[in-house]
């Protein structure tokens, strides 16, 4: 069964269609260029990284600690979103280069890349938006849908939002541990100990590299440096949460039943990831910086096409959108943002109906 | 005890986790990184008309290896990495640090064709470590015979170079089948070894000689009558597959078993399985494929990262426990299926559903 919209099955399956033609057209054409642009990224990304760590060793000098924390800023959001996430996805696996492929890469994130890979690749994607199966939906502590029915706690979730935010890539590793999936036994406890403990090594081993290994190198600035790492970890998660939210609960972004999916077919798969997700429209280095998940709907519907590929298929996607007269959700940064906050707020109170109040802002498919 | 060297690495491993620090240097230069040993092809040098050396400058972690070992080669075609296996036509330890593989472009080969007609100085080749028991032996018996055909010289050209360097012949008769003299590998270098050394002696078989009729194969039979103290020799052959077959039965009939070394460059495989669906547990991917394509084949078509060497089912690098299911063997066609076996991938093809641990 399909979520329901004006759409016939036919349409739907026409709309199915094109999408896998889309599909087809950019995996017949990867090549050279594609295979040099993430090298170039991943090169980019460990100079960064190694440059800022350099210039911090002098930070007892602040404009010193200000550059050396920019570029360790701006080399970890690469890692985690231009490169780890894409990576783990398998957008690079067709080079077969077992030094860029997603059953061998490990990030520089709180998550073991093998656990992130089974809740993220599998169980969000797969599930998208539907209520009761994709865990992202609310990570299980935030009510993101007037579906999701009301608690007093969620009276707090502003300010444990803006918390999360701050410790985003703990929450998710946390998070994909599934402790709660365990707690209602649906989950063999031994294997949650298992990833808990996987995880509280990786843990371990980040923290140990940022603050402690570096901050002792800069000796007499063991402080500043400690200072500018967990300020690039944070910034990082800020930058990370900030994105993620935007990719799935702005207005105009539709949630599912499990009754809606029951029996879907790939082209009723491809219409959900189109109803559930919203871009972020910004300039190029937008796109970069958030690692083409401003183009989430595109993402969504091709998770293991080459992300510097999203911005080229995006018209055509949006084209199509205009054709079948379906929402292409997009915005800018700040409003996208501000959307997912006003949602937040509300729904922290009880009642809400869908959509909700004055959040109806998928723009007209025509706009740009 | 760590070593103030083994201390440096610990703590630079703690700086660049979860990478290696190599994963930082291969940035600046491919050769530098010990994880994944690289070669930049330093020059190409035709040697037929479908055969061309390729010099290599090793990377960093380059072991070197025995005259008449192979290498696993990647070689990166259109952007996506191709594994085949090499065998060394240069001595070992080249003062210049060089290694030589001598590659026969075979009419429908996807990696020969490439290294051959593609291939360009500057590149960048990802090689394994040489291995293979296509040896001599510690100190070389009093007489050897060699027996080649086409590209089969490359492993016994890197002997025959070994032997020369040190000056001294031993007692070495070489018989080598070509279509015609142009079509000799190395012909050049070998006509003038067997000159400079009294002690070694060369037949030329040709198939296709330019001036006359073709003539039939090179046969052990035949050879022993060119080659009169034959039984007494240590033999190393290598060549196409009906060249080992008789080899192989040649000198088993002569009582004399022991004192042959083969080396194929493709595995006799006894194709017939039912085939099944393949799933790789560790990567997550499933594919379904015929009884007579190896699971190697088979996970490197689906994206999983396979480890590889010979692919003939020699070196024992691809070994991966099977978790269920039942494999068969393409060298012996027998069927086996105990999980926790370790099977040789490149040679094995699924009996039915199969699920192995990569
Ligand atoms: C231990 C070892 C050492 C080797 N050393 C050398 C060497 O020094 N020089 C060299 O040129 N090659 C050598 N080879 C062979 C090499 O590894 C490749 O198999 C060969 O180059 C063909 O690869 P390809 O990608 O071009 O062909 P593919 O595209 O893999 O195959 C094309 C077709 O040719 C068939 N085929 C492939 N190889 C052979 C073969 N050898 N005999 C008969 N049919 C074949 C395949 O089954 C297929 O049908 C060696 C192989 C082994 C196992
Ligand atoms: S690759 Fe050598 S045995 Fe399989």
């Amino acid at each position: 069964m399909a979520a329901s919209t004006h759409l016939s099955a036919g349409d739907i399956e026409e709309l199915g269609e094109e999408l896998d033609r889309l599909r087809a057209e950019v995996l017949a054409s990867r090549g050279e260029d594609d295979a040099r642009y993430i090298r170039r990224v991943i090169a980019a990304q460990r100079g960064l990284e190694a440059g800022g760590r350099l210039v911090m060793l002098a930070s007892l000098l602040p404009p010193a600690w200000l550059a050396g924390t920019a570029m360790l800023t701006l080399a970890k959001i690469l890692e985690n979103m231009e490169i780890g996430h894409n990576v783990l996805h398998g957008q690079w696996d067709w080079m077969r280069d077992p030094q860029i492929h997603s059953t061998t890469w490990e990030w520089d994130s709180a998550s073991p890349a093998a656990q992130w890979k089974y809740s993220h690749n599998y169980v969000h994607h797969t599930y998208t938006n539907v209520l009761g199966r994709d865990r992202d939906l609310g990570y299980s502590m935030l009510r993101v849908t007037p579906e999701q029915p009301w608690h007093p706690i969620y009276l707090a979730q502003p300010l444990y939002n803006l918390a999360l935010a701050v410790v985003f890539e703990w929450g998710i590793a946390l998070y994909d541990v599934e402790i709660e999936k365990a707690w209602r036994r649906e989950k063999d406890l031994g294997e949650t100990l298992n990833h808990l403990g996987s995880a509280l090594m990786k843990v371990f081993r980040q923290g140990r590299k940022d603050y402690v290994v570096f901050p002792l190198l800069a000796g007499p600035a063991f402080l500043p440096v400690l200072l500018g790492n967990l300020t690039a970890n944070i910034s990082r998660n800020i930058w990370a949460h900030t994105i993620i939210f935007c990719g799935h609960f702005p207005g105009g972004t539709r949630t599912f039943t499990e009754e809606e999916i029951e029996g879907e077919s790939r082209a009723e798969w491809y219409l959900r990831q189109l109803l559930g997700s919203a871009n972020i429209n910004g300039p190029a280095v937008l796109h970069l910086l958030s690692g083409n998940l401003s183009h989430q709907i595109e993402h969504h519907l091709f998770p293991d096409l080459p992300s510097n590929r999203y911005a080229q298929i995006a018209p055509q996607v949006r084209d199509l959108c205009e054709r079948f007269g379906l929402p292409y959700t997009t915005g800018s940064l700040p409003r996208q943002t501000a959307n997912v906050w006003r949602r937040i707020l509300r729904l922290a109170l009880p009642g809400a109906t869908r959509p909700t109040a004055g959040e109806t802002s998928s723009e007209p498919v025509t706009s740009t | 005890m760590l070593g103030i060297r083994g201390l440096l690495g610990a703590v630079a491993d703690t700086m660049t986790c979860p990478l290696r620090p190599d994963d930082y240097w291969a940035i600046i230069n491919p050769l530098w990184s010990r994880r994944e040993l690289s070669g930049r092809v330093a020059k190409i040098i035709p040697e037929t008309s479908d055969t061309s050396t390729v010099v290599v400058r090793p990377g960093r972690g380059w072991r070197g290896g025995l005259a008449g070992q192979h290498v696993s080669v990647g070689v990166s075609i259109e952007c996506v990495w191709h594994r085949r296996t090499f065998s060394l036509s240069s001595p070992p330890g080249r003062p210049d640090g060089l290694i030589a593989l001598t590659v026969k472009a075979r009419p429908d080969g996807l990696v020969s064709r490439h290294i051959v007609h593609g291939l360009r100085p500057g590149q960048i080749l990802r090689l394994g470590h040489p291995s293979g028991r296509f040896v001599l032996p510690d100190a070389p018996p009093a007489r050897l015979l060699f027996v080649t055909a086409g590209s089969g010289i490359t492993p016994v050209m890197s002997m025959l170079r070994h032997l020369a360097e040190g000056g001294a012949m031993p007692d070495v008769f070489l018989a080598h089948s070509a279509r015609n003299a142009s079509e000799v590998i190395f012909g050049a270098e070998l006509r003038r070894m067997a000159a400079r050394f009294p002690t070694m002696s060369l037949y030329e078989h040709h198939t296709r000689p330019t001036d006359g009729r073709p003539v039939a194969r090179l046969t052990m039979a035949g050879l022993s009558a060119i080659c009169t103290d034959l039984p007494e020799r240590l033999a190393w052959v290598c060549g196409p597959r009906g060249m080992i077959d008789d080899a192989e039965s040649y000198w088993r009939e002569s009582g004399i078993g022991d004192r042959l070394v083969t080396e194929r460059f493709h595995p006799v495989t006894f194709p017939g399985g039912q085939g099944g669906r393949v799933r790789f547990a560790r990567s997550s991917r499933e594919t379904t494929v015929s009884g007579d394509t190896s699971l190697l084949i088979a996970g490197e078509d689906a994206g999983v990262i396979m480890p590889s060497g010979c692919r003939m089912g020699v070196c024992h690098s691809c070994l991966a426990p099977l978790v269920r299911g039942q494999v068969r063997n393409l060298r012996t066609g027998e069927e086996h299926g105990i999980p926790g076996d370790l099977i040789p991938t490149c040679v094995s093809a699924p009996a039915r559903d199969v699920d192995i641990d990569l």
